[in-house]
């Protein structure tokens, strides 16, 4: 592709470049350099203003970061403190972080697992033959298009503790009431729930998409060979998909480990940081943003951050060989 | 009145941080003292300056009329709707070095953050009129602001003292007296009120006493000596037996099913109010737009207000005006915050907002003694909080990160004990996150 926009640029600076003056020499040297300097090099400065702004803004906060996580550094500090890897240390051994950690994880699981499964299963669904296509789709899109903390305020009011609507129909059932604030484990459903409900439908439309592109004959052979319906998804459609199951699982990952606003707006505590009364639901964004915003400790927020950064990276890097692995079963085949 | 603090308050109640927002009134007032003569904006140079506020102060025409008298100042506002998200620009524009106001508000939870980094902010009593003195206000609410120096750092606008609000039904249903007299013997000492919980629950079937143990346990502990740090910043949370001894008895009460278990303005809590979940609330003047709010009209008539509060009085809330020293203008910014907190302009903002004055001549105005509460039984509510602002015995010290203390530390430790911790375990994280934060 790239030799085709040479070739069309090298085509049109020679059909400009017979000058009226028509002396030849230095000048049309000048030029075929210039074009040739041209072609080599303006593919690069046209990519470059992504790069610069990236730079600007992602590459030097993050590398920034780095910096001030060795500090002892308030928030409204003119002297920040040199003091190395100290907050990396007090972090390991700080009770609170490993318990938001293993929240993060557990809601994370909760909610990128099941939704992954259904996206999928919705997927297949809509890829049927359905009366009315596009409203459907545009359907499971609309928890998306809500705004998140609307979404937040909604949920939090449904799994209340003492009024929600959620344990009056747990009750109506004749089940037990949840107490999904207090009990660590339900908080985490239910903020699962809620991201759950968001996150399904848009995950399932790129499902979706991949799976229109798979080519009708495949399937069909298939069919010619006698395979069911059944054979066909786990066979056929599903290996096929791979390259999109890595994409949602990795996107969805990198999402599920910064989990923000649903566990804040869940605080019965208006504007609490906390995460519960025993941050039994707090997550490492949260805990993050308490410690830079709340208790001021900038140094110590940085050091989170880049904790989190290598855990992203580390179940980012899991997930990716899992998918690839439960992926290539079509593909080992071949 | 009524009717403007209705909606100041209808605000606060969807929002987060509704404390803050809820107190969030300000002085203001007309060009009348013009006369004094403190002409710090010399004539002739055109300025401008710039205040910042939250939640609903109410200044719009006050500005107006500052701007008629001081022909070379024009006043900028920039108010911010919600009290978390100004104070915490706030304090991220105190570290950035700019980009704050000339005059900038100040909520009473967020004080003590405030004081701690007094030296960025301009000493009042240095640069502002020597016209203002200290008797302007009530004597704790002038000496919350000062830092430990004794520098002033704040002129003091609105509080929120507090008295008793409680469902006269309810009481009269468990054989209580219901009558604002009446109930004066319960509400006298925390012990009595603590008796009488256990009275109301044992007659009632499922009400509650409070609506959660941080309400009462903040109110105790404003009322001690010594709060959470003593003057010279040293965290005393373990040694001051005093704390320890309301935790127990606070969590006792709770033990003995007094308490509702709903975090204060919680979704939960607001639902509270309508499903008559408890019987009492502490009841700070602002309180009564939040309690008609959640309430509703189908209550209307069975809350009442009495001026009792157990162990004397107290005070919720109230904002300050302070100048920091990046004003450019520092002096004359001074001159305009004492200004808006002349107890003339603090009459106008309370008619305006409902914003309860801090100035002891205001607190004398007909303006506020005559005001009455339709909601509650037509009661005399402005003379009956003047009365329970005069009861505040003292500002008790605020080291740096009091506020947070009580948001991240007791109440929600006290959160996890009635959601079934143990009080001592419940005391062991609150004693942990509490170190944690003086750190």
């Amino acid at each position: 592709m790239s030799t085709d926009l040479d070739a069309g640029r090298a085509e049109r600076t020679t059909s400009e470049s017979p000058a009226p003056t028509g002396e030849a020499g230095a000048p049309s040297r000048w030029r075929r350099r210039l074009s040739r300097w041209d072609v080599r090099f303006s593919p690069y400065l046209y990519v470059a203003p992504f790069f610069v702004i990236f730079g600007i803004a992602g590459l030097f906060p993050l590398l920034y970061t780095v910096w001030v996580s060795l500090f002892d550094w308030d928030l409204i500090d003119d002297n920040p403190s040199f003091i190395g890897l100290e907050n990396y240390v007090e972090l390991m051994g700080d009770a609170q972080f490993w318990k938001t950690l293993v929240n993060t994880v557990s809601i994370f699981v909760l909610s990128s697992g099941p939704q992954i499964v259904m996206a999928v299963l919705l997927a297949a669904l809509l890829n049927t033959r359905l009366r009315l296509p596009t409203g459907w789709r545009v359907g499971v899109l609309m928890p998306y298009v809500a705004s998140l903390v609307a979404i937040g305020i909604i949920f939090a009011n449904l799994f209340g503790p003492n009024f929600g609507l959620v344990n009056g129909l747990l009750e109506v059932v004749g089940l037990d009431r949840v107490d999904w604030q207090a009990d660590r484990f339900s908080s985490h459903v239910a903020i699962a729930i809620m991201v759950n409900w968001r996150w399904t439908g848009y995950n399932a439309l790129i499902v979706l998409a991949a799976m229109q592109a798979i080519p009708q004959e495949v399937n069909e052979a298939a069919v010619v060979d006698g395979a069911g319906a059944l054979r066909r998804f786990f066979h056929v459609t599903l290996p096929m998909l791979r390259p999109t199951l890595i994409f949602v699982v990795i996107t969805s990952t990198i999402g599920g480990l910064q989990i923000f606003t649903e566990p804040k707006l869940f605080d019965a505590m208006p504007g609490s940081n906390n995460g519960g009364a025993t941050n039994q639901f707090q997550t490492i964004t949260l805990y993050m943003y308490q410690s830079a915003f709340e208790r001021e400790d900038l140094g110590y927020a940085s050091a989170i951050a880049w904790v989190l950064f290598l855990v992203i990276i580390v179940v980012a890097l899991i997930n990716f060989l899992l998918t690839r692995r439960i992926a290539t079963t079509g593909e080992a085949k071949r | 009145m009524r009717h403007q603090r209705r909606h100041v308050f209808a605000l606060t109640s969807v929002v987060t941080t509704a404390a803050l927002l809820l107190t969030a009134c300000g002085g203001s007032g007309d060009a009348g003292d013009g006369g004094e003569g403190d002409g710090a904006g010399g004539q002739g140079e055109q300025i401008e300056l710039s205040i910042g506020t939250f939640g609903e102060f109410g200044y719009e025409e006050l500005y107006a009329e500052y701007e008629a008298a001081h022909p070379n100042i024009k006043i900028v506002p920039h108010q911010t709707g919600q009290g978390g998200p100004y104070h915490q620009a706030l304090f991220t524009k105190l570290g950035a070095g700019s980009g704050l106001d000339d005059v900038m508000a100040v909520e009473e939870g967020h004080l003590s953050d405030v004081l701690a980094k007094s030296s960025r902010f301009n000493d009042l009593s240095e640069i502002g009129p020597e016209s203002v003195s200290p008797d302007r206000w009530l004597d704790w609410k002038y000496e919350a602001g000062r830092d430990k120096d004794g520098k002033l750092v704040g002129y003091g606008t609105d509080i929120g003292p507090l008295a008793m609000c409680y469902r006269k039904d309810l009481f009269e249903a468990a054989g209580l007296p219901s009558d604002p007299e009446g109930v004066k013997p319960l509400f006298e000492t925390w012990d009595s009120y603590f008796e009488a919980g256990d009275r109301f629950v044992q007659a009632s079937d499922g009400v509650a006493w409070y609506d959660s143990g941080a309400q009462i346990f903040n109110a105790m502990h404003n009322q001690l000596e010594t709060g959470f740090f003593d003057r010279e910043d040293n965290l005393v949370v373990e040694t001051n037996t005093k704390i320890k001894e309301n935790w127990d008895k606070v969590t006792a009460a709770g033990e003995r099913g007094q308490s509702a278990g709903l975090v204060a303005f919680s979704n939960e809590w607001n639902s509270g109010f309508k499903s008559s979940a408890f019987a009492t609330k502490t009841c700070p003047a602002w309180m009564l737009g939040v309690i008609e709010e959640q309430a509703g009209t189908e209550h209307a008539g069975k809350w009442a207000v009495t001026d009792a509060f157990p162990g004397g009085g107290g005070n919720w809330g109230g904002s300050y005006l302070t100048v920091p020293t990046q004003s450019e203008h520092p002096e004359e910014a001074a001159e305009f915050a004492a200004w808006l907190t002349e107890p003339e302009q603090q009459i106008k903002a309370f008619k305006a907002k409902g914003v309860f004055p801090s100035q002891v001549e205001a607190l004398e105005s007909p303006d506020l003694l005559s005001a009455t509460n339709e909601y509650f039984d037509g009661i005399n509510d402005g003379a009956l909080f003047a009365e329970q602002a005069r009861k505040v015995s003292h500002a008790q010290y605020k080291g740096p990160g009091d506020g947070k203390i009580q948001e991240n530390a007791s109440s929600p430790a006290l959160q996890a004990v009635e959601q079934g911790k143990s009080p001592e375990e419940g005391w062991r994280q609150f004693v942990d996150a509490a170190k944690q934060i003086a750190r």
